[in-house]
């Protein structure tokens, strides 16, 4: 099997889907000719291969950019465009919360939005809240627009492969510290669908649900706590939408506590969700409270003692876990 | 505003020092977690603007912010610890290079989301035109910014209300790897302020006196209440876009052409021949100005780390 970082493993679905599927195009800032040539980034090499018509190098304009794919994808090509930093989403979010997810439904489903939004997020690069604030949140509080987070370079084709495909608007948001991280990846085409969560490790006393980058570190958690006699289940969201929640649900009664962990910030964060859902559908088989490790409620601050406060580490996790097991 | 061409000279040099240093920080040593942006070859336009400002008036800048905020009289030692994400930095730490706001000396924001200030700076000027204030606000974003929707917006209402606002576009070639004919096609990016009904004008970004001309004509436009203006400085960007950059797209030899037009050097050439400076006078002023760098890293470098927990601390009042 071929080691990849999730960088290239994306770059590795828009190839193929590309060659696949000849309405698929992609486009967003630097996404052909980029400040950083690195081929161990998502969209390296994809101009050479399939020229400026299919890969699109767009001005500093994001509003622009997230209607572009929402036009294009009406029309049916099948539009996956680039949002540097999950920040700047803020201004594609007019076209993307309030058109993309919106205008199927307006159109009394006559109307189709195969669109792909890539994002890239995640706190721990030393560039500041600006670049560094995840909103996964945001998107999946809107109806219409499915929302991708994978954990892996592997998960991250399977899914990517499976969005492009999708007649909804998708998006799909990329940690950039997965970039950094290569691990094995199939070498064939393969789908994974939007919606199973998976059971990244199997346990018995405690189930955590997370998504994204923080999959590492409750692995790494669950693998320190399993010398110490504690079984933990960790399951993978991989999309927050449509949200898996038969496996939530199973897990947490098989395990009775539950323990969400995410790097948005606390209030409002898809944490959250999990929590209610378990309380509304498992309350009874809770042995012990529900608990939440996420950032703190403030913007990401840049200075690395501060920074690494920001973000859930191991540490975390384990101490949340020993909590509610008593 | 009596002009003072040695202080030109002087803070063109100060800005090229100290981020002549924070590159080689940042490529050398680990005192600098992340990307640096630096803004060497531009130096004629933060400096020639900023002196025509007085302590009031109101800067707002983006993420090629550093000489913006020396320009303003913001102390590099606090840049620096800043920079170095010390918490005797101007905003302890949370900020680091790229969004460093120094209220003090009236930096009130520096964005790094492209174009994010230029409808900040809208609100900046209403305020000093609601006050009855005699002060202006300068606006410094890039080519690329003029791209974004907010410029749009923000140029067409501070012209609708006539507010004492100067948008100092730096067109230094490029936005990210674009060049300004790969993401705009127009030549002039001052010809946008037209569409707004406002005076949109070219100036020569190199020559750091009429940098200092155009924006001290904006500023008694702005002060007579005629309202904004939209300058575009012409200059480049010698370095790549950050020091993570390779710059694989800018051509060598049109790094060299832009060189030898270097600001600190025009200027210098143009004092010695005028007799204001003398090869040591100007030796001194480098030596100066070193000495100031190194000052400043000093104290970032013994200053003392924020604590964890202060990451909790300055969301509300
Ligand atoms: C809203 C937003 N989109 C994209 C970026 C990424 N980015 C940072 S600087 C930059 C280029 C800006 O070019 P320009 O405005 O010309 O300023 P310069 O860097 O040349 O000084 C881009 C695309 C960003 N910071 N903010
Ligand atoms: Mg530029």
């Amino acid at each position: 099997m071929q080691n990849l970082t999730l960088g290239e493993a994306v770059k590795q679905a828009l190839r193929e889907e590309m060659l696949r599927d000849e309405n698929v195009f992609v486009a967003g800032e630097g996404i052909g000719v980029g400040i950083h040539n690195n081929p161990k980034l998502p969209t390296h090499g994809l101009l050479e291969e399939f020229g400026p018509e299919r890969v699109k190098d767009t001005p500093v304009s994001e509003a622009a950019i997230a209607g572009l794919a929402v036009g294009a994808s009406v029309m049916g090509l099948r539009p996956v465009v680039e949002i540097m930093f999950n920040p700047f989403f803020t201004i594609a979010s007019d076209q993307i919360i309030n058109h993309a997810a919106k205008l199927r439904y307006l159109s009394g489903g006559k109307s189709k939005f195969p669109l792909v939004v890539r994002i890239k997020t995640g706190a721990g690069i030393g560039a500041g809240c600006q670049h560094s604030h995840n909103l996964e949140a945001w998107v999946a509080h809107c109806p219409g627009l499915k929302v991708v987070m994978p954990g892996t370079p592997a998960d991250a084709k399977g899914l990517l492969k499976t969005a492009i495909r999708d007649d909804n608007p998708v998006i799909f948001i990329e940690d950039m510290i997965l970039n950094f991280i290569p691990m094995p990846v199939p070498e064939e085409d393969y789908t994974i669908p939007l919606g199973p969560a998976d059971i990244k490790k199997p346990g018995d006393d405690v189930t955590v649900v997370t998504w994204s980058k923080m999959l590492g570190t409750a692995l790494n958690a669950a693998g320190k706590l399993e010398q110490q006699g504690i079984s933990v289940e960790v399951v993978d969201l991989r999309t927050l939408a449509p949200l898996d929640e038969d496996t939530i649900l199973k897990s947490v009664r098989k395990t009775g506590r539950l323990l969400v962990l995410h790097e948005a910030t606390r209030t409002g964060g898809f944490g959250g969700e999990i929590a209610a859902l378990v309380a509304e559908k498992a309350f009874n088989q809770l042995k012990a409270p529900v608990k939440r490790i996420t950032a703190p409620d403030i913007p990401v601050p840049y200075s690395k003692p501060m920074e690494q406060f920001y973000i859930p580490n191991e540490d975390n996790v384990i101490n949340g876990i020993k909590s509610i097991l008593g | 505003m009596h002009l003072n061409k040695l202080n030109l000279l002087r803070s063109m040099l100060q800005i090229r020092r100290f981020e002549e240093k924070l590159e080689q920080l940042s490529r050398e040593t680990e005192k600098i977690y992340g990307m640096m942006i630096v803004s060497t070859g531009q130096e004629a336009v933060a400096s020639g603007v900023g002196a025509v400002l007085d302590p009031a008036d109101v800067i707002i800048s983006n993420h090629r912010s550093h000489g913006h905020l020396l320009a303003k009289g913001a102390d590099p030692k606090l840049i620096m610890a800043e920079i170095f994400g010390k918490a005797t930095g101007y905003n302890k730490g949370k900020s680091g290079t790229l969004h460093i706001a120094a209220p003090e000396v009236n930096v009130l924001c520096t964005t790094t989301v492209v174009g994010g200030g230029i409808p900040i700076a809208v609100g900046t000027a209403f305020a000093s035109h609601y006050k009855q204030q005699k002060n202006v606000t300068v606006c410094f974003f890039g080519d690329g910014a003029s791209d974004e929707g907010s410029f749009h917006e923000a140029l067409n209402l501070a012209s609708l209300w006539n507010l004492p606002v100067i948008f100092a576009c730096e067109n230094n070639v490029y936005s990210g790897a674009q060049r300004v004919e790969e993401h705009s096609k127009v030549k002039n990016f001052a010809d946008r302020a037209i569409a707004y009904g406002m005076p949109g004008i070219v100036v020569d970004g190199n020559n750091v006196l009429e940098v200092y001309q155009s924006a001290m004509k904006a500023k008694e436009r702005c002060l007579s209440g005629e309202g904004p203006t939209l300058i575009e400085y012409k200059t480049y960007r010698w370095g790549g876009h950050s020091t993570h950059d390779q710059q694989s797209y800018q051509p060598q030899e049109e790094i060299e052409l832009w060189k030898k037009l270097c600001p600190i050097e025009q200027l210098k050439a143009t004092l010695i021949k005028e007799g204001v400076l003398g090869q040591e006078q100007y030796q001194q002023m480098e030596n100066e100005i070193k000495q100031a760098v190194e000052e400043a890293v000093k104290f970032a470098d013994e200053s003392p780390w924020p604590q964890p927990e202060d990451a909790m601390e300055d969301i509300y009042i």
